[in-house]
């Protein structure tokens, strides 16, 4: 029985990993969420490019401010515009959904839990992968969402890239070099990890002292339990 | 004083004597083993869904426009929501994974045997009402596998002829899932099923202390007692099953709090990806699946080529649970003492139960459909089997005493 | 079951250290509990200081602004609303503001930090209703005072300073918030003065 049970247990994670396939190969983000400077750009370059048309409307601006880490009137001085949007304020969209859906056929989604529906690399591969696609209403598509309703609004940045014959892509005419519009790339994947799951951190160091506390219960209770079972064995 | 009031609600209620009865003075055999941890341990999940349950309907909205909002709220602008929410979320799963070992020990220690069979049907009730309880409560968080889920579930009931399209109408109180749905099923999820949960919990402890508890021998401790008539191979379930089992409690809670704190999704089987994105019923997902502990049956049917059909074979897969105390007509109970036939028959129900639950989780390929019959087979086969077998079954002899 | 002599101390010592731990389990699974009932980000950036603009408010005016939830008036006194409070101590149940009714930097004689603008919760101290502003016919309801609020649920009254007169079902003065001048028209309601 016991043999059958160390088989069965063993091939789980086989059978799990035969599940994981996917047609597109995803580039690895690599963000790491204790690295607030690097949110702090994510932010920024989110606000800049991306909250023109998505939101984040879960989160608050307060709290986004004080989880990376950001003086409160910075905050307001950068991000917060309108006279009607307080500190405790969602981060809501600033284009009204219905002309948004108007003007690109459906309306841009809220990114709050973008990361926790795709995942980081899903994201990361996602900001790199547009190329120049005259098909296209907006003159690019994009490797891992093809057919993409959304311009390539990192161009100005990146450059234009163009699929060659091997399937890369080649961009040009961007204001960064490759490796620093990766890493403005992984800023704001990081960000958006940060967005879909902000307490993880909290989380995971609560986690350590519940753990700790568990260890310390269960050898106490184990000790008492081999006590009282002296009377039986 | 302390006694006086005790005596004083004795005269009244017979507080120490069902004490005594069911903890104090419960004879429970000597030689549990692992398997005896799950039953406590589905009563300790029971509590936390319970009071997680009833805080987070606090700050839940059970509405189509503010339901998938309001669990966003409770993860981020409520104080500890998120902790609760897992708690919940994480508490579910962890509820089929005690339920379906606590089952596997019944199983291959033939717990549902005479005169178990009551304890046994009692148990499949309450296994029945928690699939419900988890179907309706996963609509609430009202993301896209919310609303798909339910939407293919309940599309099942169409198959049933004649009336099964009115029945479908019935179910979701609108032409399609939508807040009407949302709202009966709250209603359900927090207080009707949670109610009958904890009478059928009830009922099946009672039916326990009144037969007793089997043993990994498989051996009434009851037929051996000394002259008090007390069993000799049984100890007090207090102190000593109360210790051990708040060892269990503390090895599984390390379990249960790693998952909780550090990969509460569940690696996208607890809580699915689709989910984090609000209900869309103009958009369908590209995969759509049941939560892990529901994919065994929903291989099943999706295995059998015929919508009827596969919704009879998914709830024959169930029903035929029921009456597992009558398809084995062995005498002897505990998978240690029976035949190499039996042992293998076991062995080949479970993998065929493990793969099944893999197969449900994946999209449905032509090679894993034949898989999936295959084992879909194999599942019922065991169930047929044993029927046959067990009546000239080869048992070896069994020991008069428990042995550790 | 064996009959070895039982080791009653370090049993009981065992029993007791599992206890404890325990307890201190349930208690720290009670404050995720406790903590969730909480005012929620939500409730807290409602209940967030609110900025009022002053200047515009004329001599004897109310405006309301909501603070919490709650009515928060701001009335613009003239020079004869402030001598005739000075009046009026021997009919009143607390003059002086002895109660803690008011932050301690409006424990004055018109209950302010600027004497020209009252600023108070427009709740009733009695059962919370909110009293009617009489700015010209207050003398009806007390005799030679012109203004003053009037609670139309229980008849409770009060001066221009929120002080509750005699005789009326209202414990205490109405509440004055915490406030601060940001600069000499704009007031935030919600955060003490010399507080950041």
């Amino acid at each position: 029985m016991k043999k059958l049970i160390i088989a069965l247990v063993t091939l789980i994670p086989t059978l799990a990993f035969a599940a994981g396939g996917s047609h597109v190969t995803l580039e690895s983000a690599n963000i790491d969420l204790h690295d607030k400077e690097s949110l702090q750009r994510g932010l920024d370059n989110f606000q800049l490019y991306c909250a023109g048309c998505h939101s984040t409307q879960y989160q608050r601006y307060d709290r986004v401010a004080n989880d990376l880490g950001i003086p409160l009137d910075d905050m307001r001085a950068k991000y917060m515009f309108d006279d009607s949007v307080k500190p405790g304020s969602l981060m809501e969209n600033a284009i009204p959904t219905a002309d948004a859906a108007k003007w690109f056929g459906a309306s841009p989604p809220d990114l709050t839990l973008v990361a926790r529906v795709r995942g980081e690399d899903w994201i990361y591969s996602y900001l790199k992968g547009f190329y120049h696609d005259e098909n296209r209403p907006f003159g690019v598509n994009n490797t891992v969402f093809p057919a993409v309703g959304m311009p390539h609004v990192l161009q100005e940045l990146q450059g234009l890239p163009v699929k060659q014959e091997d399937g890369s892509l080649v961009a040009t005419g961007g204001k960064l070099t490759a490796e620093e519009y990766d890493q403005v790339v992984r800023d704001i994947t990081g960000f958006l990890v940060y967005s879909g799951d902000p307490v993880k951190l909290e989380r995971e160091s609560l986690g350590w002292w519940v753990m700790g506390f568990l260890f310390i219960f269960f050898v106490i209770a184990y000790l008492l339990k081999k006590e009282y079972w002296k009377d039986v064995h | 004083m302390v006694k006086n009031i005790v005596d004083w609600i004795d005269a009244r209620i017979p507080m120490t004597a069902t004490y005594n009865r069911h903890v104090g003075q419960y004879a429970t055999p000597t030689n549990f083993n692992f398997w005896y941890f799950f039953g406590s341990l589905a009563m300790l999940v029971l509590v936390n869904q319970l009071l997680t349950g009833i805080w987070l309907t606090m700050n839940y909205v059970p509405t189509a426009e503010g339901a998938f909002a309001s669990i966003e709220y409770i993860m981020r602008d409520v104080e500890y929501g998120w902790l609760l929410r897992y708690m919940h979320s994480t508490g579910a799963s962890a509820f089929f994974v005690v339920i379906y070992l606590h089952m596997f020990r019944g199983l291959i220690y033939g717990s549902y045997q005479k005169p178990r069979e009551l304890l046994w049907l009692f148990g499949m009730l309450i296994f029945l009402v928690l699939m419900a309880e988890a179907f309706m409560g996963y609509l609430l968080p009202w993301g896209q596998m919310s609303y798909w889920g339910a939407q293919v579930i309940i599309s099942l009931f169409g198959a049933i002829p004649v009336i099964g399209d009115d029945l479908t109408l019935w179910i979701r109180g609108d032409f399609v899932v939508s807040g009407a749905t949302l709202n009966r099923f709250f209603a359900l999820h927090v207080i009707a099923l949670p109610l009958v949960l904890v009478v059928l919990v009830f009922l099946h402890l009672i039916a326990l202390h009144e037969v007793g508890s089997n043993n990994p021998d498989g051996i009434e401790i009851k037929k051996n007692k000394d002259e008090n008539g007390w069993p000799i191979d049984g100890i007090p379930f207090h102190p000593y099953y109360t210790v051990k089992d708040i060892m269990g409690v503390a090895g599984f809670l390390i379990v249960f709090c790693y998952v909780l704190f550090f990969m509460p999704e569940g690696g996208g089987y607890f809580l699915e990806k689709p989910n984090f994105e609000a209900a869309n019923p103009m958009k369908t997902p590209e995969h759509i699946a049941p939560v892990w502990y529901f994919t065994p049956f929903y291989a099943i049917l999706r295995a059998i080529p015929d919508k009827l059909l596969g919704v009879i074979g998914m709830g024959l897969a169930i029903a035929v649970l029921f009456v597992l105390p009558w398809l084995d007509r062995c005498k002897v109970k505990s998978v240690r003492y029976r035949s190499l036939t039996h042992k293998l028959n076991i062995a080949q129900f479970a993998v065929s139960f493990v793969v099944l639950g893999y197969l449900g989780a994946v999209a449905a390929t032509p090679a894993l459909t034949i898989a999936a019959r295959v084992f879909t087979l194999t599942y019922f086969g065991f169930f047929v089997f044993l029927w046959i077998y067990s009546k000239n079954e080869k048992t070896k002899p069994v020991p008069e005493r428990l042995t550790h | 079951m064996s009959n070895a002599p039982v080791d009653t101390g370090r049993r009981r010592f065992l029993t007791a250290a599992t206890a404890v731990v325990g307890g201190v389990g349930a208690v720290a699974v009670a404050v995720p509990f406790i903590k969730s009932w909480n005012p929620s980000a939500k409730a807290k950036a409602a209940g967030a200081p609110v900025e009022v603009n002053i200047s515009k408010v004329e001599p004897g005016q109310l405006i309301r602004v909501e603070w919490r939830g709650k009515p928060v008036w701001v009335v613009r006194r003239t020079e004869e609303i402030l001598e005739n409070l000075a009046t009026l101590d021997d009919q009143l149940r607390d003059p002086a503001s002895v109660e803690e009714q008011q932050p301690v930097y409006a424990q004055n004689a018109g209950r302010s930090i600027n004497p020209e603008f009252f600023i108070a919760v427009g709740l009733c101290t009695h059962l919370g209703c909110s009293p009617t502003y009489l700015p010209d016919t207050f003398g009806e309801q007390v005799e030679g005072v012109p203004s003053g609020f009037f609670c139309p649920c229980h008849g409770s009254k009060f001066d221009m300073a929120g002080r509750v007169f005699q005789g009326v079902p209202a414990p205490l003065n109405l509440v004055v918030p915490p406030h601060q001048y940001i600069d000499d028209r704009n007031v935030l309601i919600g955060v003490d003065q010399g507080a950041a």
